[in-house]
């Protein structure tokens, strides 16, 4: 028999010794990052956000807990008691009750996990290959003219591709290929569309897509048959399956991967009706301002042209001639007045001269004139006047015709 | 330049093509004024087809049904 010392001090209190166990555990590499399958019970979601559920199989249970942020993204999936699930995390210990736990990160349904093994498994293939190679991508015409399209004949993908296909640009002409897009027989419809296709039409570009649905919903574009068939088309391949977070080996064969259908129909038409309406309107102004450059710097010659012409004008020359004529008149004129103005000065002088040697001058101071009439002769001597003679007197102003009474 | 086809046959990218090269000469120094005002002419003509292309654009879709192709009611 084993004897345990009965009075032995206690050496760890319940929460060192949980500590040490929860060390332990959390010192596992594999227990921190591990994929347990196992089927759901005591599945419960509390107001937290926070799922707690046990998985158990037919050996033994595991307590598991998912944190809210993680919770979110099973958004969709059908949890229940019951159902088979795949879920990755790391352990944990629950100190409070002792309690270990795994704490979740990842939850799908079981299943997935072959389907992803396999997609790994593949695309490692199709890699190796050079399948995905980046150079291998052609580019996307900027504006095609042919636009072949593999997708389900009813389905919602069709109808938003053509709507923007029609919106952006409605001079490409489509050709649809109809194919399944789901299920067994998919993958072969869709090589053999895709193959069609490029024989029978020879498009520009080829949009491959279907909406958005579960992985197995878009399980054919992870088809090895229908990669090869993407990667081998002579025509570029656009690739829009199912939503912006999913991605199908298509995707990486394909020359241009887009999130969605319709995203795909936009990124085959760069260039859009509206583009091109621009660039048009931007080359017939051009063309204007061409035209209307030449004809103003023709107009411009001509006017440079025309005043030279005028310039040498016989009427220009006449002009001149005139002016010529009007100054020297001009200065003729002058040269005539300067000379009348010398003159008239002179004339006034002799004027002058004369003046004082008029008779009549002598008169105004008080002398008079004394002639006879008959003759005119002036008497000078009172003995030339007998008494009784006529004479005449000159004034002045005026003349006095007089008889001598007396002469003394 | 000008090609042979009439221009109602000439698709949009032919026509635009055409209305670059005209453009082009057009923008090129000494040409007698006629050849000028004809080279517009012709560009103004190509616009407007162009122009009546895009207005008239209708996507056309046809569907592959077996080995034929078929007009999309």
């Amino acid at each position: 028999m084993n004897q345990m010392p009965l009075f032995e001090t206690p050496r760890l209190t319940v929460t060192e010794f949980t500590r040490r166990v929860r060390r332990l555990l959390e010192g596992d590499k594999a227990l921190q990052d591990a994929w347990v399958q196992g089927e759901i019970s005591n599945f419960s979601r509390p107001a937290s956000g926070h799922l707690y559920f046990t998985l158990k199989d037919a050996g033994a249970s595991l307590r598991c807990v998912m944190w809210k942020g993680d919770a979110l993204r099973t958004r969709g999936m059908p949890l229940t008691d019951g159902i088979s699930v795949e879920a990755h995390g790391k352990i944990g210990l629950y100190e409070p009750s002792g309690q270990y736990q795994l704490i979740v990160d990842i939850l799908r349904p079981a299943g997935e996990g072959a389907l992803y093994a396999e997609f790994m498994r593949l695309k490692a293939v199709l890699q190796s290959e050079g399948l995905f190679d980046p150079a291998r991508k052609r580019p996307i015409p900027q504006f095609p003219h042919k636009i072949g399209i593999v997708t389900s004949a009813t389905g919602a993908a069709l109808r938003d591709m053509l709507n923007v296909l029609r919106r952006r640009l409605p001079l490409v002409e489509v050709m649809l290929a109809p194919s399944l897009v789901q299920g067994e027989e998919a993958p072969s419809a869709l090589v053999a569309a895709l193959q069609k296709l490029n024989t029978l039409y020879q498009p520009d570009v080829i949009l491959l897509a279907r909406g958005g649905g579960s992985i197995e919903d878009l399980w054919a574009f992870n088809d090895e048959r229908v990669v090869r068939a993407v990667a081998g088309s002579a025509a570029p391949v656009i690739t829009g399956v199912g939503h912006e977070t999913d991605f199908t080996l298509v995707d990486f064969a394909s020359d241009l991967r887009a999130p969605t259908p319709t995203a795909a129909a936009e990124l085959a038409t760069p260039i859009t009706l509206d583009d091109l309406a621009y660039s048009l309107q931007s080359r017939l102004a051009r063309l204007d301002e061409i035209i209307a450059r030449q004809i103003a710097e023709r107009r411009q010659g001509l006017t440079a042209l025309d005043a030279a012409l005028k310039y040498y004008s016989p009427a220009r020359r006449l002009m001149t001639e005139q002016q010529r004529l009007d100054d020297l008149t001009r200065r003729m004129t002058r040269g005539l007045e300067a000379r009348f103005a010398l003159e008239s000065a002179h004339l006034a002088g002799w004027r002058d001269r004369l003046e004082s040697l008029n008779p009549l001058a002598v008169l105004r101071r008080g002398y008079a004139v004394v002639s006879r009439p008959e003759d005119g002769k002036v008497i000078l001597t009172a003995q030339d006047a007998p008494a009784g003679s006529n004479l005449r007197i000159r004034l002045a102003e005026g003349s006095l015709d007089v008889n001598v009474i007396r002469n003394s | 330049m000008s090609s042979s086809k009439p221009i109602e046959e000439m698709t949009y990218e032919e026509t635009f093509a055409e209305l670059q090269a005209v453009v082009g000469a057009l923008e090129g120094e000494g040409r007698p004024l006629d050849e000028s005002i004809a080279l517009y002419e012709r560009g103004q003509t190509l616009a407007r087809h162009c122009a009546s292309l895009l207005e008239k654009a209708e996507l056309k879709v046809r569907q592959l049904n077996g080995e034929a192709f078929q007009e999309e009611a």
